[in-house]
């Protein structure tokens, strides 16, 4: 048999169907992933399972212009929305938690200065290649409240806009804003603590 | 005059939405002279790139 090096086809193997291995490797990964965002067992494995379902029943779609990791991460996050959207219709969102409005006022003097300037961090890109960093940055993020870090987690994490979140949620822009301020004034404050040392400028 | 308090709640909403001419002009003539808001806006933008990292992060734990 010869290959006629003229085709252009016969140069491309076709891309090898997926094997169940290769979608079930990730799920240790996946669930982690759910877990951090769903912050309950059972819904995240439920979600990882609809994931994998979906990715080995579809595994033609795969078209291996991004790694098997990312392309079951892009499905389990869809999953992930479901799941946050189930909840928010079964569960309004909790009302305000007890701490949430102390945290910023304490921030601030009654004149509007800050308590406590925040210091320079000089280059703070370079902590994320630190995995000790990371251990910090996941501690300050638990600070959140429960309600502040369901926010927080749909705005930064899963990227929903203004509008999508406060339709989710049922609250209005101007809560939203509050809650998103609150949330990013606690973590920095623990992570200048913890992390970049405040260095007092 | 703007307090840092009211910058640092712009600067945040910044994130979400466009602020207006005069907002715009209140946080930049406010951040010329205040280190503690410059400082901070620019921990917003590492706080928001840090955020997006760990929900990509390959885990090597």
């Amino acid at each position: 048999m010869s290959v006629n090096c003229a085709n252009p086809a016969e140069l491309q193997p076709p891309l090898p169907t997926l094997s169940d291995h290769d979608i079930e490797q990730h799920r240790p990964y996946l669930l982690r992933y759910a877990l951090i965002q769903l912050r309950n067992a059972d819904e995240a494995e439920d979600a990882v399972q609809e994931c994998l379902l979906a990715a080995l029943q579809g595994r033609a779609r795969f078209t291996g212009s991004s790694s098997v990791k990312t392309w079951l991460t892009g499905i389990l996050k869809h999953k992930i929305l479901d799941t946050i959207r189930r909840r928010s219709r079964e569960q309004p969102l909790a009302p305000p938690d007890d701490d949430e409005g102390s945290a910023v006022e304490t921030m601030f003097k009654a004149d509007g200065h800050w308590q406590e300037m925040p210091a320079t961090w000089g280059n703070p890109d370079q902590a994320l290649e630190n995995r000790k960093f990371w251990e910090i940055y996941e501690m300050c993020a638990r600070l959140l409240p429960e309600r502040t870090a369901r926010v927080f987690m749909l705005r930064e994490i899963m990227e929903l806009s203004t509008e999508e979140i406060c339709q989710e949620c049922s609250i209005t822009p101007t809560n939203l804003w509050v809650i998103l301020h609150r949330a990013r004034l606690v973590l920095r404050e623990c992570l200048e603590i913890k992390w970049f040392g405040g260095a007092r400028s | 005059m703007r307090t840092c308090k009211e910058i640092s709640m712009l600067l945040s909403q910044s994130q979400e939405r466009p602020l207006g001419p005069l907002e715009r002009l209140a946080v930049a003539l406010h951040l010329l002279i205040c280190r503690g808001c410059a400082n901070f806006s620019r921990q917003l933008e590492f706080l928001r790139v840090a955020a997006r990292r760990w929900r990509d992060r390959d885990d090597e734990r």
